[in-house]
C-alpha cells in the first residue's frame, strides 16, 4: 500500500509538469489544428535559459523561474513570426506546418549543440531544495517532486482563469471552434495566434526549469517531451482539460510501469498507449471530433 | 572510383531506395508518413538475421524482410488508415518510435547495443541495380490503372471514392508497397554498414526520409532521386563546419517550406520526353525572339 500511495504521488508530480508542456501542443493544435513538433525545443530553451539564470546571473529561483518562461515565450513568438507566419498567409496545407516544425526542432536542438559556450555536455542545476524528503507516515515526498506539482498546479489553475474569464480568453475559444468566423466578428486572430504562441511559450520555460531540476539539463531533452506530446493526443488534441487529464494518467501509468514491471518499458508503454488511443479512440478522451469537410 | 565518394553513393542509394517508397505513399497517395524508419529497422533487422543466423544468400534475405516488413505495415494499415490527415501522422510516429524501443529490448538481437558482424554484401553495383528496378518498377505503378488511382486519392478523397475508387484499399497497396521499398532499404544498409542498432531507426531517421521527399517535390520521381542525392551529400560536404552542418539543414528545410513549397522539381519529371520538349521550347523561344527582331 504504501508502495502504491509513493508510486501514485511520483506519477502526479511528473504528471503535472507534463500537463504544463501538453497544454502548449493543445492550445496551438486547438487553433492552428498541426502538431508543433518545435515545442520540445522550446521547453529544452526554457531549461537552459533557468540554469543560466540561475548560475551565471545567480538570480533567485523565483525570478530565474519567470525569467525562463518570459524568455521562452518571447522564443516561441519568434517562431511563430519567422517560420509559421509565411505559410499561413500562404493558406499552406498543415502538412508543411509539420515539416517547418519538425525543420525548427532540429534547428534549435543542434543550435545549443553548435554554440561553443553551451555545447553538449549535461549540466546539472544547482541545488537550491534539500534533497531530504517530507515525511508523511511511511511516506516520503520529495521537496522538489511537491514543488513541482505545486507550481503546476498554479500555473494550470491560472490557465483556467485566463481562457474561461478573460476577454482574451474568450476570443481564443472563439477562434479555435472557429477561425473565419470569429475574424469575421472583429477578432484579430493574428494577435489571438500569438498569444496562443506565447501563452504555450510561458508554460514551456517553467515546465523546462522544473523538468531540468528535476533530471538533467543536455540537448535532446526535447525527445523526452515528445511524451508530453503523446499526453497531449491521449487527452484529445485541442482539448485543454484533455491535456491536462491525459498528462497526469500517462504520468501515473509511467511510474506504475517502471515501479512495478521494469524501467526499461517506461517509454515503450507510451508509445503504445499512443497507437492503442488512436486505434480506439482517435479524438483521444476528450477531444474535438476532426470531420471531414469536403 | 574514390572510396569516399563511392560511400556517400551507396549511402545517398539506401536513402533513396525508402525515399521512393516513401515518394508513392506521400507524394502520389497524399499519406505522410513519420514511422517509415520503422518499416526499415524491421526489413534491416529481417534480413541481417536471415543472413546471419539462417545462413540465405543475401537477395533473397533482402526480399524476405522487404515482405515482412510489408506485412507489419499492412497490419498498421488496417487499424489507423482511417484516420484523417494529422493523426495518421501521430500514428506512424507512435508505430516508428515503438519499433525502436521493442528493439532496445530485444536481447536476441543485442538490444541498445546494437549487432555487429553482419556480413558486408551491399556495394555499389548491387546497390546501383536494385535502385534501377525499384525505379522502373515505381514508374510503371505509377502509370498504370492503380497508380492513377492512388493519385486521384491524393487529390480529391470524397470525389474518387464517389467515382467508384476502393480508397481504403489504394492506401493500403500504397503503404505496403512503400514499406517494402524501406524495407530493402534498411536490409541494404545492414549488410553496408555491417552493424544495426537501433538508435539509427530513430524519429530523426523519419523525418530526414520525409524532408527528402518534400525537399524533391511532392509528385515527382525524378525530384525524389534529385533530393537523396543532394540532401545525403549536404551534410558530408558541410561537414567542415561539424556541429554546424546540423543547424544549416534545419534552417534549409525551414526556407525551402517557406519560399519553394512545391519542391526542387514540384510535380514534374526528368524524362527523355521531357528533356527534348523542354530543348524545343527554349529553341522555339529563340528563334521567336530573332524574329521579333
Amino acid at each position: 500500500m504504501t508502495q502504491f500511495l509513493q508510486q501514485l504521488i511520483n506519477g502526479l508530480s511528473i504528471g503535472s509538469v507534463y500537463a504544463l508542456m501538453a497544454v502548449g501542443y493543445s492550445l496551438v493544435y486547438s487553433i492552428m489544428n498541426f502538431s508543433n513538433f518545435a515545442h520540445g525545443g522550446v521547453i529544452m530553451f526554457g531549461a537552459y535559459f533557468g540554469f543560466f539564470y540561475l548560475t551565471l546571473f545567480r538570480l533567485p529561483f523565483t525570478v530565474a523561474l519567470l525569467g525562463a518562461a518570459i524568455s521562452t515565450s518571447i522564443l516561441a513568438i519568434i517562431i511563430e513570426r519567422t517560420a509559421y507566419k509565411p505559410l499561413r498567409n500562404r493558406k499552406a496545407p498543415f502538412l508543411y506546418f509539420i515539416i517547418c516544425a519538425m525543420g525548427m526542432s532540429i534547428f534549435l536542438e543542434n543550435i545549443i549543440i553548435a554554440l561553443p559556450f553551451i555545447g553538449p555536455t549535461f549540466r546539472t542545476y544547482p541545488e537550491i531544495f534539500s534533497k531530504t524528503p517530507i515525511k508523511i507516515g511511511s511516506l516520503a515526498i520529495g521537496r522538489l517532486d511537491l514543488l513541482m506539482f505545486i507550481i503546476s498546479s498554479i500555473c494550470l489553475g491560472l490557465l483556467v482563469y485566463f481562457i474561461d474569464f478573460t476577454k482574451i480568453g474568450k476570443a481564443i475559444q472563439a477562434t479555435s471552434y472557429n477561425i473565419k468566423a470569429s475574424a469575421l466578428m472583429g477578432i484579430n486572430t493574428d494577435f489571438i495566434i500569438i498569444t496562443v504562441f506565447a501563452l504555450g511559450g510561458f508554460f514551456a520555460g517553467i515546465a523546462g526549469v522544473l523538468f531540468g531540476m528535476k533530471y538533467t539539463v543536455y540537448p535532446q531533452i526535447g525527445v523526452i517531451t515528445n511524451k508530453s506530446f503523446i499526453a497531449a493526443v491521449f487527452g484529445g488534441l485541442g482539448s485543454l482539460p484533455g491535456a491536462v487529464i491525459g498528462s497526469i494518467l500517462l504520468g501515473i501509468i509511467e511510474t506504475f510501469t517502471s515501479g512495478y514491471v521494469s524501467s526499461q518499458y517506461r517509454d515503450l508503454i507510451a508509445f503504445v498507449l499512443l497507437i492503442a488511443i488512436l486505434v480506439i479512440r482517435p479524438r483521444g478522451l476528450m477531444g474535438k471530433l476532426n470531420e471531414d469537410k469536403a | 572510383m574514390d572510396y569516399y565518394i563511392q560511400g556517400i553513393l551507396i549511402l545517398s542509394g539506401i536513402n533513396l531506395m525508402a525515399v521512393l517508397g516513401l515518394s508513392l505513399l506521400t507524394g502520389f497517395t497524399g499519406l505522410f508518413s513519420f514511422g517509415h524508419a520503422g518499416f526499415m529497422a524491421i526489413g534491416g533487422y529481417t534480413a541481417a538475421a536471415m543472413t546471419v543466423k539462417y545462413h540465405i544468400p543475401f537477395i533473397p534475405a533482402l526480399l524476405i524482410g522487404a515482405i515482412v516488413a510489408s506485412l507489419v505495415s499492412a497490419l498498421i494499415g488496417v487499424l489507423t488508415l482511417k484516420l484523417k490527415g494529422d493523426y495518421f501522422c501521430i500514428a506512424t510516429l507512435g508505430f516508428g518510435e515503438a519499433t525502436r524501443l521493442i528493439l532496445d529490448n530485444m536481447q536476441y538481437f543485442g538490444g541498445a547495443r546494437g549487432w555487429p558482424g553482419i556480413p558486408a554484401y551491399t556495394n555499389f553495383t548491387n546497390v546501383i541495380i536494385i535502385n534501377i528496378i525499384g525505379l522502373i518498377l515505381l514508374a510503371n505503378l505509377i502509370r498504370s490503372k492503380h497508380g492513377r488511382n492512388m493519385i486521384a486519392v491524393r487529390e480529391e478523397e470524397l470525389a474518387s471514392q464517389i467515382s467508384g475508387i476502393n480508397v481504403f484499399k489504394y492506401k493500403l497497396i500504397s503503404l505496403m508497397i512503400s514499406a517494402a521499398y524501406a524495407g530493402i532499404a534498411g536490409g541494404l544498409m545492414a549488410h553496408y554498414m555491417t552493424f544495426l542498432q537501433p538508435k539509427m531507426f530513430a524519429l530523426t531517421k523519419s523525418t530526414e526520409l520525409t524532408i527528402i521527399v518534400i525537399f524533391g517535390g511532392l509528385g515527382s520521381i525524378s525530384g525524389s532521386v534529385l533530393g537523396a542525392l543532394v540532401l545525403t551529400s549536404l551534410p558530408e560536404i558541410l561537414r567542415a563546419f561539424s556541429n554546424w552542418r546540423l543547424v544549416i539543414y534545419g534552417l534549409a528545410v525551414i526556407i525551402i517550406m517557406i519560399t519553394r513549397p512545391e519542391g526542387l522539381m514540384g510535380g514534374y519529371e526528368f524524362t527523355p520526353k521531357s528533356m527534348k520538349k523542354l530543348f524545343f521550347n527554349l529553341k522555339e523561344k529563340r528563334l521567336k525572339k530573332s524574329a521579333g527582331r
